[in-house]
């Protein structure tokens, strides 16, 4: 009875494709090769220290891991604090403009860190409008004063934990709204009050949802390199680089990253464990419109000012900072030169969205189709790839890519006397591989999200009606998939052209795309004419986020 | 003289067996249905009631046997006829409704061969018949539970299939809707004179709505026939502990249409070849046992359930048996209290005691 029934879809495919070991294979195989960067990584662990790692281990190692602990230990507190604080009020409370709030908490995930640390260099720097302006005003000379080092490992902090709480936000909020109300009830029919209500059943009820929202954005901090690298920090993303470039120790930067990469492990894990809690933390499945907490007077205006703060820290001020610079220098920056790194972009993250999109689509079929284990743990690896930073994946793909290269010149100089140099390395298409091995997994969820709301039964409903296999793919599965599609392609879009440490290191020499382009002029202090580049970034990141909160509002549990 | 050649049945299944791998689910397994019938499988769930059902529509092949439709070969080992190819209307157990059409178009996506007159009209007589056409322009995720079953039993009848194939048509719905939407659905299919088979593993859906119905368990059928027959003269020992309620209490055979038991001798027909002396089981209703105060058969109440217009008794015989009992609710007994019973028995069913 329960048996699965994948058998009758098995006759959807391509005819070419229509074996199913053919579609087995295929998926086993992209699997790998996506694998290929973080295994290369790996296998340095393996390999003796040379004599450079002995020299990083004497000198700067334990600074690479005293700075990205902290960094670690500081962007949890902060985006932990704002992120539990913003998603209790706009969940559980009602205030004046809580409902804009609710979707407008989102925006700092619009602004990448690295272009919010030099928007709030060039406002708080000494010549910046802030000091410029307090001078002024009370007539201090320069060094009459103590003003906080924004170019720190405290301000890096800061500067992350603007722009990653978001993802502790949404989470949280998640877990406040699927909490049924019931509990809360009990709660204060026992006597617990709203804040006793908070401490003593609601947080405890949503820590593992605080905890995957946490490592998610632990994982965005520790491969941040863009900002870290502004500010002078040495961690881990700067040590590979410096390694690599620096010191021109491959195995080196490998050894590191695959360090580096233990700690995201780590990280996987605690949020892959913390998720399978969150099932036996669901309370009851019985919702009901959620009684909000009325808040007035001082108490409305506190609420109002906390969800104002990050939202006006993290989006508001710098967006308007990058605004106000792009006017001003509009005349000189936009020219054939930005037009060319906008085409740049484009053409790459819109290669690089087809490319995971056709390869989730695969994947997410193949295991729909034949969810043997070997398919379903394949398919798992392929989506590992966006929890490893962008630094690691570029180190490796550049090692097997130039090893390849060296290969053939070496055999093609032999038998044929002709040096064919550099195939692979420094190509776009080294790029794609490593935007793929990264971004894979945001189209394959998005996919298979989508094609999860197509039940088997709907396939065989239409064969029943008289539709051959093929009819179904086109008239059932394409019409219900189209959005999912779609979002699949933006979020990977967004997602490659905000990417930063993997295009500096991988991109062809002299090609140049926004986001290369903004942190180059940014290093240079050119920070005002690097805005118009940094604002075409932030302005294709909101898309996401309207995706996002637009999702959210339709599938709310207890409102109609 | 001859008799003349009955009408051919609608569906024939012949001994088929249905498997996945090297795992058999289905055995050895036949029926058949005349036009206009509704049959049903019945059986717990697992029993591969809903194999036999996709293998009829033809998205599960057969490793043995046959099954025709109106006299056709649908399914062979070897070759089976496509799904889309067989005039076999489904309902499914979640429905299946495309989420991205309307209501009417869900129901007229099967009859895309008629023209757009004819297709608009069947669709606006079928949203009559059951009831929904103020909602043709509305969307599946819109619609109640129940309106959801209407309109996938409106799209698979659309293109007036030659079978119609349920798949546990109610069980996402409530109780009380149940039995209301079993007979709006027995009137739909009356009024569209469709031949269905129904699978189900509530017997009081497979009693509201079919004609005939088989009782499955593991994979094989073990009886096929009218409720009544299955209530009354239940074949196997499963088909009377599945059906209905009752307590099978121990006896031995005295002669050809006689069993001693505790509550007396029961006459009636004797399942050939068995001798006298053996040791029986034989199966007593709740209405078999009727409650007589002036009878000197006492038995202690060991338990009872309010049923309305009536009580359920379980009630302890002398030796410690049990059985159980429908009371008329003015009888009120406490637990404990002895009270007198007589057996009144129409069918006697009997199984040989297992060793």
């Amino acid at each position: 009875m329960q048996v699965h029934t994948a058998r009758s879809s098995v006759f959807l495919l391509p005819s070419t494709l229509r074996t199913p070991s053919t579609w087995r294979a295929g998926v086993m195989l992209i699997a790998l090769v996506l694998a290929v960067p973080v295994l290369v990584v790996f296998s340095f662990v393996f390999q003796p220290a040379g004599e450079v790692w002995t020299h990083l281990a004497d000198t700067v190692l334990q600074e690479y891991l005293t700075n990205s602990l902290l960094l670690l230990l500081g962007v949890g507190a902060g985006t932990l604090f704002g992120g539990v604080a913003s998603a209790w009020l706009c969940s559980m409370c009602q205030f004046p403009g809580r409902r804009v709030f609710e979707w407008a908490l989102l925006l700092p995930m619009a602004m990448p860190a690295y272009i919010i640390a030099y928007t709030y260099t060039g406002m708080l720097d000494f010549a910046g409008p802030v000091q410029s302006g307090l001078r002024e005003q009370f007539g201090w000379a320069p060094g009459d004063y103590w003003f906080p080092q924004i170019r720190s490992l405290g301000g890096a902090i800061v500067m992350l934990s603007l722009v990653l709480y978001p993802y502790v936000y949404l989470l949280a909020r998640a877990a406040f709204l699927e909490q049924s109300i019931c509990v809360l009830e009990v709660g204060r029919t026992l006597g617990a009050g709203a804040w006793r209500g908070f401490f003593r059943i609601a947080l405890p009820l949503a820590r593992p949802a605080l905890i995957a929202g946490l490592s998610l954005a632990l994982m965005e901090a520790l491969a941040d390199y863009g900002t870290v690298q502004y500010f002078g920090v040495a961690t881990f993303t700067t040590g590979i680089f410096r390694t690599w470039f620096g010191l021109g120790d491959a195995a080196a930067a490998a050894q590191l990253a695959a360090l580096m990469m233990s700690v995201v492990f780590l990280l996987i894990v605690l949020e892959r464990w913390s998720r399978r809690q969150a099932r036996y933390h669901h309370t009851t499945g019985r919702y009901r419109h959620l009684p909000r907490y009325r808040l007035a007077g001082w108490r409305a205006v506190a609420a109002f000012g906390l969800c104002l703060l990050p939202l006006l820290f993290g989006f508001l001020l710098p967006a308007g900072q990058l605004l106000a610079w792009a006017v001003q220098t509009a005349a000189d920056t936009l020219d054939a030169e930005f037009l060319r790194l906008v085409w740049h972009s484009l053409v790459l993250a819109g290669t690089a969205a087809l490319l995971a999109l056709l390869f989730g689509l695969f994947m997410a079929y193949g295991k729909r189709l034949r969810g043997s284990l070997g398919v379903h743990a394949a398919v798992r690896v392929a989506g590992m790839g966006y929890a490893v930073p962008g630094t690691v994946i570029a180190v490796g793909v550049l090692i097997p890519f130039a090893w390849i290269d060296n290969r053939v010149d070496a055999w093609m100089r032999a038998s044929f006397d002709i040096s064919t140099g550099l195939l692979l390395s420094g190509t776009v298409a080294a790029l794609l591989f490593a935007y793929t091995v990264r971004f894979l997994a945001v189209a394959l969820q998005t996919v298979e999200s989508g094609l999860g709301k197509i039940r088997h039964s709907m396939d065989d409903a239409a064969r029943s009606l008289g539709l051959s296999p093929n009819q179904v793919l086109t008239r059932i599965h394409m019409p219900i998939m189209r959005g999912s599609l779609l979002t699949a392609l933006l979020l990977v879009f967004v997602d490659v052209l905000k990417e930063l440490p993997a295009t500096l290191i991988l991109r062809p020499f002299n090609f140049n795309t926004l986001a290369v382009r903004a942190f180059e002029l940014a290093s240079d202090e050119r920070l005002a004419e690097s805005s118009s580049a940094a604002l075409a970034i932030v302005l294709a990141g909101i898309v996401p986020v309207i995706l996002l909160s637009h999702s959210i509002t339709r599938s709310r549990p207890g409102h109609d | 003289m001859t008799d003349p050649t009955p009408p051919p049945n609608m569906l024939d299944v012949e001994r088929i067996r249905v498997g996945y791998g090297a795992q058999t689910v289905v055995q050895d397994l036949s029926c058949r249905l005349a036009q206009g019938r509704i049959g049903c499988l019945l059986g717990p769930s697992g029993c591969g009631k809903t194999t036999v059902l996709r293998a009829i529509a033809g998205f599960e092949p057969l490793v043995t046997g046959e099954i025709r439709l109106g006299g056709r070969v649908v399914s062979q080992p070897d070759w089976t006829l496509p799904p889309e190819r067989r005039q076999v209307g489904m309902v499914f157990q979640d429905f299946a409704l495309f989420p991205h059409l309307n209501i009417a178009a869900n129901i007229g996506f099967g009859i895309r061969n008629l023209n757009a007159a004819q297709r608009d009209a069947r669709v606006a007589e079928l949203l009559d018949l059951v009831g929904l056409a103020a909602l043709a322009r509305a969307y599946p995720h819109q619609l109640s539970g129940g309106q959801q079953q209407r309109v996938a039993l409106a799209r698979a009848i659309a293109p007036r299939p030659a079978l119609l194939l349920m798949d546990e048509p109610f069980s996402s719905m409530d109780v009380e809707l149940r039995e209301q939407l079993a007979r709006e659905v027995r009137g739909i299919l009356r009024h569209e004179a469709i031949t269905a088979v129904l699978v189900t593993h509530d017997q009081m859906e497979a009693f509201a709505l079919a004609d005939e119905i088989g009782v499955l368990h593991a994979g094989r059928l073990e009886q096929w026939g009218s409720a009544y027959d299955l209530y009354h003269r239940p074949g196997s020992r499963f088909v009377a502990d599945f059906i209905g309620q009752g307590v099978l209490l121990p006896g031995t055979l005295l002669n050809e249409h006689q069993v001693q038991t505790e509550l007396g001798i029961i006459g009636g027909k004797v399942a050939p070849g068995l001798v006298a002396g053996t040791a029986v089981d034989v199966l007593v209703r709740p209405d078999d046992i009727l409650h007589d105060d002036a009878s000197a058969q006492l038995t202690e109440v060991c338990d009872k359930a309010f049923r309305g217009a009536e009580f359920l008794y379980t009630l302890r015989l002398p030796s410690g048996a049990k059985v159980i009992s429908l009371v008329p609710s003015h009888h009120d007994h406490a637990i404990g209290e002895r009270i007198g019973i007589r057996l009144d028995i129409d069918h006697l069913v009997m199984f040989p005691r297992s060793a």
